[in-house]
Parts: C-alpha cells; structure tokens; sequence
C-alpha cells in the first residue's frame, strides 16, 4: 500500500559518474558507472534500487551519502536534490553536517564498517556527541536507548565489546543503531542482510521497517534479491549498466513488469515445486562499465531487440501500459514475445 | 532403488580449547548423520550457516576423514580401503566449491588446470588435449580459449570451468557446495540449467548444497534439512514442502522471502525480534534436541533422551520428541 503522492524527499536528476582507471600501459581507461540516474523517493518510503553486480547500485547509494571517492570517480553532471537542495553545490563542511545526521547508511558487511579497535558504545556514542552536541553522560544514555530500539539487551557490557565479540546479527544491529543515532530522514541500506542466514533477514527486515515508522524515516534500499525486495518495497527501480530500466510500485512491477530485463529476471528466479524444467536463464552476462553496448545496454541480451535499439538509447516512458507511475526505459514496451 | 552413497551415523569432531581456560572441548560440527543418496538422484541439503553442511560434504568425500561412522560408495565402505584404493574411488566423486575464484589457480591456463587430474591419471598428451576440448564445449566455454588464465572470465564462466574440471574424471558422483551461490541471478540460472543438462547426460548424482531453499526445491529429488550438526527433518521434495513438521524447518521456510502474498509486517512485538545469539554448538547435550533453545515448542522433555529420526509416514523423517509422541 504505497502512500498516496507523498512529498518528495530526495530526488536524483540524470546523474552521470565516470570512473577513470590508468592501465598498464599508461592508457587511461574510462568506465560510465552511471549513465544518467533518475529517482524519486517519497518521505516515509522505501524504495528499492534493485540490479546485478556492478550495475552501479552501490555508486548511486555512495553519492547521496557523499562519499564517492574523487578521484579516480566524477560526477560529470546530475543533480542530487535532497529537501530540494542540491547537495552536490553543498562544500564538505555543509555536507558532513547532513552525512550522519540527515542522511545515514548501513552496509552489507557490519564487520568491515565498524571500527575494530574501539567499543562500540563508543561509536554509537561518536556521533550523537558529533551531531547533536550531547555531552559524554546523555550520549552513553542514549545508546543504551538505542540497544533497546534495534532490539538488543540494555547493557552496558554490549557498548563496552568490540565488534569481533558480537555475533553477525549483532553487529549489524549495532550498525543500524549508529545509523538511527541522530533521528536520520534518509537511511540508505546496502544489501544490509545479504550476509546473513534467512532467519537472521527476516528479524533485521522487519526491525528497519519498524524503525521507519517510529522515525518516520524513507529507505533507500540496495538489494539484488528480488525476494527481499518484494517484501518490503513500496517503490522499485530496476538498474542494469548504470541506467534505471524500470521503476514503478511494488505491485506494478512484480505483477505486470515492463522492461525485458525485468520480465527476464522474473523468470530466471527457481521456483519450488517447478522442478524437472529448465530455467529461463538470461544469455550472456552484464556488461562490464568500461564496454556499455551502443543503444539499449540490454540489447545484446535481449529476446525482442529490433535495430532501433541497437542505435538509439530509449528513454523513460510509460506507453499507456502499467500503472500512472510506472516507467520503463525500452523502445519496445508493450511487444509481443516470441514464445 | 539402489543407494549410490550410503552414510551410517556419519560423525565428524574437531578438538578444540578455551582461550583462556585450556579446558578441552569437543565441537561436533557433524554429529550422527545418516542417509542414502539413491542412484542418478539429486540430494538437497539445506541449512544456515555454520550448521555443518560443507563439514558433512568434505568428510563424505573423505577430504577430512570422518571421526566415526561409515560411508559406502556403491556398496564399498571407504573407510575400510588402502590409500591407493580410496585414490580410485576419488575419481568417481567430485566437488564443485562455491568460489569460483579461489578454486581456479589464477596463474594456470585453464587447459593446464583441467589437464591436471588427467596427467596425474596416466593420460596420453594428445588424447589429453581432445578431452580438454570435449570438456570445454560440454559446458560451454569455447575451445578457442582454451590457453586464457582464469582472470579473463567472468564468474559464470569459471563456475563453468570449475564444472568441466570436476567432470575431467568422469565421475559418477558430484558434490554442489553452494555453486551459485555467488553468481548473480542472471547467471545463477544458466549454471543451474547446465547442471541439469550434465546430469543427465552423462548418469550423474549429486549432492546439492544450499541455504537457498528455493533453489533446493527446485532441483532436488530428496531434501534434509540440517540444523548444528545433525538432519532434523528429511522427505522427498514435495511432500517436504507441502508438509513440512519440525518446528525448525517451519521457521526456516517462513523466513525466506518469497514472491507472494502481502508486504512483510514491521516488527511489532521487541521480543520476537531479540536476538538470541547463536547456540554454542559444543554446549548442545550429546542426546537432546540441538534446537531445543530456541524452540517454541520445547520442554524439559526435549534434553532428556537421545533424539533420532523417525518416520511420521511417507518416508518423511524427523528428529523431534514432539512430533514422534503425538504432541505436534
């Protein structure tokens, strides 16, 4: 149930980022990481930015939080609008104040992002006394409130562990607790529970859910597991090569998908009780950043592809098809498949 | 049907210490499995991480020795065989590891890394060479880059590779640790559909591995499903999946996000979504119920006598003291 036409809380205008890597012959290579994104996301919403590995999911996430490393990436033209300001015009003081504070992030791997050598009570702590000038008393009461809300014991013997004495569930409990420290109005989850086992998903899936509504916070959600997606999404977008395919809500998407890619991903997911038949597999495999196909990136791969799709890049468009907000970027929307 | 593998009580511990205390313990990662893998069948084996899966499939392999119980291969015991013997029997079982990336020698030609296991099996050079193109095609990669090193493909294709090395041997038996694991899902489907291919074209049986419940379902012909060491519940596919029991399987089932039905609910109730942490497997009774901490449905009953599988009809098997009274 999507909210009806909420306000718009962050808005990606055609953003454009290429990465320039020297190879050993002194050459320098480029690779179009990202070929002009174009995303809404609603207050109070979770929209999922679905794709395959290297398709530019995690480029997209890293330039809202600000923490595109330039160079060797660059932000060629675009426009990141966040409560309508553009936070690529933002200095990198302006934009520490939001990184944290407005805007926060929990990754795919807790262990790698949280600071081996320190407690965490002290980096949970770190940044309520950064953002919100608590002093060192308050901030270790507001951890502990903290452990509470993400659902772990109120002790203190948690905030005084490393993070290499919690368990995988744990820290990234603790990691989203960092994230919620400040009251965030974004929080931009990478692939949060992909490390962990099925059960494990399930109870952080529900606590992010649950946090969005105390903290009437929007998710930006990474994934590339179409079955997590379906379950917590109000809006999806599909990305293959550094471009949005299709974008719509939950329902649109998964019960009439548009783009071939889409349709074609659909089909290529197992399906118990299906067994004996072959998959539907998706030929080929997805273009590397530095060699995007002429046209429609997907064209080579694609069951329908006709010539126009081999020479002109198709836009966004709806054709009539699907719900009101429901876009896809294929010159062929609405075309009869072989079989 | 005749059983292709035949495990008895498998059991495999490894020593271990406290940090501090030097007390011994004993972590029984795979702790009193049995089953039969019936000939040209597909075997699935579900479970989470750390549980014993790749354990079980290492000792099954003889890899890593089993600590107790036997493993037949087509009605020979290998734990009563010589070295040399067991050396035969190796190259009529296979594993295919999750990891593509560290399973291929990144300084080896491919052809040089499939010829490997030739070489070691007296095989002439120029019949080597054809075999390697046979192999090559069977799986997809063309032949023409036969002398490319591993970097050069992608993961889909070294996945490939990795398969046509296995199947260098002519195996009969085929161990899937997790093969796909680590593809995207564009990829996870035509490895998936090659293996389907391969089986039956060349008479294989496998043992698929998996946490993907989906994917398990989707291919195999029995499935057990593995919690701490031991198989708490095991049926052929579909009557496991329209009627799973032990209350650890239903939770695994309900945790998998599938492509049905209604938003998922946020968590409402703190309790349920407070994490118990993990079991301390060496802590688990020697008899009792391995889930018993954590299941909703346990009691003192549970820890107090040795628990094993049983029937509940159709040859679907558990391992819970309450399904085997009545209670469940």
């Amino acid at each position: 149930m999507a909210p009806a036409k909420s306000e718009t809380l962050l808005q990606i205008n055609d953003l454009d980022v290429t990465f320039e890597q020297s190879r050993g012959d002194l050459q320098i290579e480029t690779a179009h990481a990202l070929r002009g994104i174009d995303l809404t996301l609603g207050r109070g919403e979770v929209h999922s930015l679905v794709g395959e590995s290297g398709s530019g999911k995690t480029i997209t996430s890293t330039c809202v939080i600000g923490l595109l490393p330039m160079p060797p990436g660059k932000i060629n033209h675009g426009q990141l609008l966040f409560k309508g300001r553009d936070l690529l015009k933002l200095s990198e003081a302006e934009r520490r104040k939001v990184r944290g504070r407005e805007i926060a992030m929990i990754f795919q791997e807790p262990a790698k992002y949280l600071n081996p050598a320190l407690k965490v009570g002290e980096q949970i702590t770190e940044m309520v006394i950064l953002h919100l000038g608590m002093d060192k008393i308050k901030a270790g009461e507001r951890a502990l409130d903290l452990l509470e809300v993400v659902g772990l014991e109120r002790s203190k013997r948690i905030l005084k562990s490393y993070a290499h004495e919690l368990s995988g569930g744990m820290k990234q409990r603790v990691m989203i607790a960092m994230a919620i420290s400040c009251n965030p109005l974004l929080l931009i989850a990478d692939e949060p529970t992909t490390a962990l086992d099925v059960t494990l998903q399930l109870q952080i899936l529900k606590l992010i859910l649950k946090l969005k509504n105390q903290l009437s916070m929007s998710v930006l959600f990474i994934s590339h597991d179409l079955g997590v997606v379906y379950n917590i999404s109000d809006r999806i977008s599909v990305i293959y090569a550094g471009k949005i395919v299709e974008s719509g809500s939950r329902e649109d998407v998964f019960s009439k998908p548009l783009h071939p890619y889409t349709r074609l991903l659909f089909l290529s997911i197992p399906e118990a009780g299906k067994g004996g038949s072959r998959l539907r597999a998706i030929p080929g495999s997805v273009p590397d950043a530095e060699h995007i196909p002429s046209g429609c990136a997907f064209h080579p791969r694609c069951p329908i592809a006709e010539d126009i799709c081999r020479t002109e890049i198709p836009r966004s468009r709806n054709n009539g098809q699907g719900g009101a907000h429901h876009t896809a970027a294929c010159h062929l929307i609405g075309k009869k498949w072989p079989d | 049907m005749a059983g292709l593998i035949e495990i008895i009580d498998l059991q495999k511990h490894f020593p271990g210490r406290g940090l501090f205390t030097g007390k011994k313990r004993k972590v029984r990662a795979v702790d009193g499995v049995s089953f039969t893998i019936a000939k040209k069948s597909i075997f699935g084996l579900v479970g989470e991480s750390g549980c014993g899966k790749t354990t079980l499939s290492r000792a099954l392999l003889y890899l890593d020795p089993p600590t107790a119980g036997s493993i037949s291969f087509d009605s020979v015991r290998l734990g009563e065989l010589r070295a040399r013997e067991l050396r035969n029997f190796r190259r009529r079982m296979q594993i295919v590891f999750q990891d593509p990336n560290s399973a291929l020698d990144p300084k080896m030609r491919i052809d040089r890394s499939i010829a490997e296991g030739l070489i070691n099996n007296g095989m002439a050079a120029d019949r080597r060479e054809e075999r390697i193109i046979e192999l090559l095609k069977l799986v997809g990669i063309s032949p023409a880059h036969r002398s490319r090193y591993p970097h050069e493909f992608s993961g889909g294709q070294k996945q490939r590779i990795v398969i046509a090395r296995a199947l260098s041997m002519e195996p009969e038996f085929l161990v899937l640790d997790e093969p796909v694991s680590n593809l995207d899902v564009s990829i996870q489907a035509q490895i998936i559909n090659l293996l389907l291919d391969l089986k039956e074209e060349l008479s294989l049986t496998y043992l698929f591995i998996s946490h993907d419940l989906n994917l398990v379902a989707y291919l195999s012909d029995t499935i057990a499903v593995m919690y701490q060491g031991r198989i708490v519940e095991q049926a052929a596919t579909e009557e496991l999946m329209s009627r799973p029991l032990h209350p650890y399987t239903l939770k695994l089932f309900s945790s998998v996000p599938g492509l049905k039905g209604e938003r998922l609910l946020p968590d409402q109730d703190i309790e349920d979504g407070k994490s118990r942490g993990p079991v301390n497997i060496s802590r688990v009774p020697a008899g009792g119920c391995p889930y018993f901490s954590q299941c909703p449905e346990g009691d003192s009953q549970c820890t107090e006598s040795a628990l094993e599988l049983s029937d509940s009809g159709k040859g679907h098997l558990t391992a819970c003291f309450k399904i085997n009274t009545g209670v469940l």
